[in-house]
């Protein structure tokens, strides 16, 4: 039939349509496949691999910090911890139901916990509580086969076994912020902070060395399956541990000054080695307690350390300025022999003030000293000599050796949040006060007073050039990183006259041994031990630069704020100087009477105990 | 209408020697390799695919063989019976489904479990080879002639689209539209159709199930939500991509054997091939299946009955359609639809209903030369 097979036909050509069609959908596929596995190949492989390995990281066990007789200052301790592996999880909230009551976990915890587990990376184990006691070790450890995804495991803690002692040499350590990792210079090490429980120097000299400390971390490469679970271990590299660190510090020297200072509200004290600039004991007062700092501080305890109006965490040695009152007379009196214009043994009389134009500037003793030369005027601290003084000399030659001996500028030593002082000059008060400077601030600079803002450790290092000869040397707390001998030079010579040296030695020599000298009632009694130095009285009309600018003090309940702070900078022995010290006892009062029997004490116990070499 | 007297009955040694053998040989080597696959995707055990899949893959193979010696005068005959069975089967399931078992869309015989949907995949293109089968050329182009085969495809779509089942609804439509077009319909009327069915597309998105809408959506932006719908598409880009060209080796395949792979014994099997065998592997296969494909074109072409021709034709777009969907599918070159790869997927049902299709293609094979009238099984 002619119909059939037109319809065989029609059929044949339709088929082959479709023929075509799914032919050419086939090589679709094909195309497809080709596209997919070859031309993508390389991104699809990786995106495979990063599906199948997970990295652990193994973080590094950090690096001790020992003092310079190797007695260990901070160290690991190994802690048991509760960990979760989120995915063997079942039910978290039943979980921490749970665990909740064993390890007595509070809300704040359970934030924490929960914010932990959204932002682990890889498979990492997010810690529920470190430092298990024996009681919640045993508690978890018989319920761990009710409870899928817990783990004990076992972490290393920082531990500082001499507490309030060393927390302002030491600092502390803490959790990594996520600001803290986009700064860190080590861009490799991101991955490690951001591991769990890894913990950096927040302060002190756990911040200030904090990278040698670290280590490097370690990692295991794990094949795991879309569950998490671990298939196969790739590959295993151990963590590098962190350098150990010796310091300088003398451990004994340093309980026995930050003890000496303990009865004091407020103050600072630090002994460092002339020859050298190592610092061999740092104290300030009040302290505080690292170790509080190790699983994180409570919000209790955090706001009592901040409010508290003594500023328990302000290292007041590096970070505390104050005026150097007449501890700046040595200085002051380098500078007029340096500069020629005055001769010591020139005579000036003191009345118990000094007229000065319009205005009368009083020294300190109402009857005034009578006359007296250069090293009369240090012993008996004459404040209407160094007026005189000034007014010869001027603001720029103060200022200019104010500088050399380091003042105004940070000192460089080896611990963060230093402060640099003030050493006032006619270019500064033009740039902030817009004002010209008047001669008679030229006066108050000359007694340490007005402007001038120094640190007791600038105090210290100024003590320390003096009694070296004129060596700029360099405070610094590290004596050996990894076994390495730091680096230390003697310091350059500051090229100041041996000559002019003597006599402000003298000068300092008599203060405290000269029965005219303010401090004669303090001096040491002990032959071949006795020390020299300069004392000191800050006026104080405002509570300290360092509490008011960090903003941690009230001003209105502190009683004692409006008294004076009590100074003292000095050396000892006074023949063969050795040690340099310097003291503040803030609000403390009249620095020979307050500051100079604590300083007394220190540099005594340095020459009588043994291992300080 | 001339024809062979029904005295061109062929015995069974006949029809024995008349069986395609390329093409059961093209169907056993696709079985193994699904058998193979399904080895490496248990980790190379025989539990919980493989062995069970060889076990049905036999049972198939004989009761295929059955089908391909069986008269195909059978199928002519009991064409609208079978039919109108699994139409009555799918309604039954659809109103258990209503009454309380879930989306359960099966009979459990103990031994075998009878999706209907299946087995309509055959029986509509049988149904439909009849009715076209029985028109004479003039008949075909009278618009009044399509509604009864219309209504023959729309009542099985329209209760799958119910269960919801949009893969074997789309399928059912696809391969019923191949036999309608290969049996002289006007081209107008499918772009009729196709517009309508255009014009009824956003009621039809309005109706759809939320996860179908999110299939449909990730399809769009699979990274959008790599860890929720796109999770699936996502891993199998990357199984196959990681496969290269040579892929990755047998049992192992990271993406695989470690359990990202979703649906890795089902629907997307052909991703583990793909990934432990690479290119090579992958088109290796599709090579086969268009050869079997092409077999089924042959079959078609050959054979002179019209039933022969449009069943064999309707059954091959089918088997097509599943290829290709599924391909498509997990190389994410459609949406996720849940149709398995044919012979080679894990699935008694889906191996059973496609060895039986590939029994009646044989069995039309044998009987290609046969011809039957227009009005009845014998002249």
């Amino acid at each position: 039939m002619a119909g059939d097979s037109e319809k065989v036909r029609l059929f044949t050509r339709r088929a082959a349509l479709i023929a075509g069609a799914q032919t050419g959908l086939f090589a679709l596929l094909a195309g497809r496949l080709y596209y997919l596995q070859i031309l993508e190949g390389g991104k699809y492989r990786q995106m495979a691999e990063e599906n199948r390995i997970s990295l652990r990281i193994v973080a590094p066990p950090r690096g001790r910090i020992l003092d310079r007789s190797g007695a260990a200052l901070a160290f690991n301790d190994q802690t048991y911890r509760v960990v979760l592996l989120p995915e063997q999880i079942e039910d978290f909230s039943d979980l921490m139901g749970k665990l909740g009551p064993l390890l007595s976990l509070e809300d704040t915890d359970l934030k924490r916990i929960a914010r932990d587990m959204k932002n682990r990376q890889g498979f990492n184990a997010v810690i529920v509580r470190d430092n298990l006691t024996r009681d919640q070790m045993d508690s978890v450890a018989v319920r761990i086969p009710d409870m899928p995804g817990v783990d004990l495991d076992a972490g290393e803690v920082r531990s500082y076994p001499y507490g309030e002692v060393t927390a302002h040499v030491l600092g502390y350590v803490g959790t990594v912020s996520e600001a803290e990792i986009d700064d860190d210079e080590e861009d490799d090490d991101a991955d490690m902070l951001r591991a769990q429980g890894f913990r950096v120097g927040k302060n002190g000299i756990e911040k200030a060395y904090d990278t040698p400390l670290r280590g490097e971390a370690g990692d295991v490469e794990m094949e795991v399956n879309a569950h998490g679970r671990v298939v196969q271990e790739l590959s295993h590299r151990a963590p590098l541990a962190g350098t150990e660190l010796t310091l300088a510090l003398d451990i004994g020297l340093q309980q026995f000054v930050q003890q000496r200072l303990a009865a004091e509200e407020g103050g600072a004290a630090v002994v460092l080695d002339i020859r050298n600039g190592e610092i061999l004991a740092l104290a300030s007062q009040p302290s505080f307690d690292p170790n509080l700092f190790t699983f994180g501080i409570g919000q209790e305890d955090w706001a009592q350390l901040n409010t508290d109006m003594h500023a328990p965490l302000l290292n007041k040695v590096v970070g505390g300025v104050y005026a150097p009152g007449s501890t700046f007379k040595p200085i002051a009196a380098l500078a007029a022999l340096d500069s020629g214009l005055v001769n010591p043994e020139d005579r000036t009389f003191c009345p118990g003030y000094y007229e000065f134009g319009s205005h009368t500037f009083h020294c300190w003793k109402h009857g005034g000293h009578g006359s007296v030369n250069m090293v009369e005027a240090i012993a008996g601290s004459c404040d209407t000599y160094f007026y005189d003084l000034g007014h010869k000399i001027g603001i720029d030659r103060i200022q200019a050796m104010a500088q050399r001996f380091g003042l105004g500028t940070k000192t460089g030593i080896d611990l963060p949040h230093e402060r640099s002082g003030l050493v006032p000059s006619r270019s500064w008060k033009q740039a902030t006060k817009h004002q010209a400077w008047q001669q008679g601030e030229t006066l108050i600079a000359a007694i340490g007073q007005g402007y001038m803002l120094a640190s007791p450790l600038q105090l210290a290092v100024a003590a320390a050039r003096i009694a070296n000869g004129g060596r700029a040397i360099t405070p610094h707390l590290a004596k050996k990183i990894g076994g390495k001998e730091a680096v230390t030079t003697e310091g350059p010579l500051m090229g100041l006259d041996p000559r002019h040296l003597d006599i402000v030695r003298q000068g300092m020599a008599d203060v405290i041994n000269a029965p005219t000298g303010t401090a004669y009632a303090a001096r040491i009694l002990q032959e071949g031990m006795e020390m020299a130095g300069k004392t000191g009285t800050a006026q104080v009309r405002h509570i300290s630069e360092a509490e008011h600018e960090d903003g941690v003090t009230k001003n209105e309940n502190l009683p004692w704020k409006e008294r004076d702070h009590a100074l003292f900078m000095g050396y000892a022995p006074r023949a063969e100087p050795r040690y340099a010290i310097s003291v503040i006892v803030e609000h403390g009062g009249s620095g020979a009477h307050i500051a100079v029997p604590i300083a007394r004490d220190i540099l005594l116990e340095c020459q009588t105990r043994k291992g300080t070499g | 209408m001339s024809s062979l007297s029904p005295s061109d009955h062929l015995t069974l040694p006949a029809r024995f020697r008349r069986l395609n053998g390329g093409m059961i040989a093209l169907i056993v080597m696709i079985g193994l390799i699904g058998i193979a696959l399904l080895y490496s995707a248990g980790g190379k055990h025989w539990t919980p695919w493989a062995g069970p899949q060889l076990a049905r893959f036999a049972a198939g193979l004989c009761l295929m063989m059955a089908l391909a010696l069986t008269d195909v005068r059978v199928w002519l005959r009991f064409a609208y019976p079978m039919y109108g069975v699994m139409l009555a089967l799918l309604v039954i399931v659809e109103l258990m489904g209503h009454i309380g078992m879930g989306a359960q869309r099966w009979i459990n015989l103990g031994f075998f479990v009878l999706q209907p949907s299946e087995l309509m995949k055959i029986t509509l293109v049988l149904a439909l080879a009849k009715y076209f089968h029985g028109l004479s050329p003039e008949d075909i182009t009278h618009p009044m002639k399509l509604i009864a085969p219309a209504a023959m495809v729309c009542a099985p779509v329209g209760l799958v689209l119910l269960q919801p089942n949009l893969g074997t609804a789309l399928l059912l439509t696809f391969a019923s539209a191949a036999v309608f077009w290969a049996a002289g319909v006007r081209w107008w009327k499918f772009a009729l159709v196709l517009a309508l069915a255009g014009l009824l597309l956003p009621i039809a998105w309005h109706h759809l199930h939320e996860y179908q809408r999110a299939r449909l959506m990730t399809f769009m932006n699979p990274a959008a939500d790599p860890l929720g719908h796109g999770y699936n598409i996502m891993q199998s880009k990357i199984a196959l991509g990681s496969g290269g060209l040579f892929g990755r080796g047998f049992g192992q395949g990271p993406q695989s054997q470690l359990q990202f792979l979703p649906e890795k014994h089902t629907d997307f099997i052909f991703v583990v091939l793909a990934e432990e065998f690479g290119l090579v592997g992958a088109l290796f296969l599709l090579f086969l299946y268009f050869l079997l494909i092409a077999y089924g074109f042959i079959i078609a072409w050959t054979c002179r009955n019209p039933f022969g021709r449009l069943a064999a034709l309707g059954l091959t777009v089918s088997f097509f359609l599943y290829v290709f969907v599924n391909v498509a599918m997990v190389t994410g070159t459609i949406p996720v639809v849940g149709i398995p790869l044919p012979l080679v997927s894990y699935g008694g049902t889906a191996m059973l209903t496609l060895l039986i299709g590939c029994g009646v293609l044989l069995s039309i094979s044998v009987h290609r030369d046969m011809r039957l009238s227009r009005t009845g099984i014998n002249e």
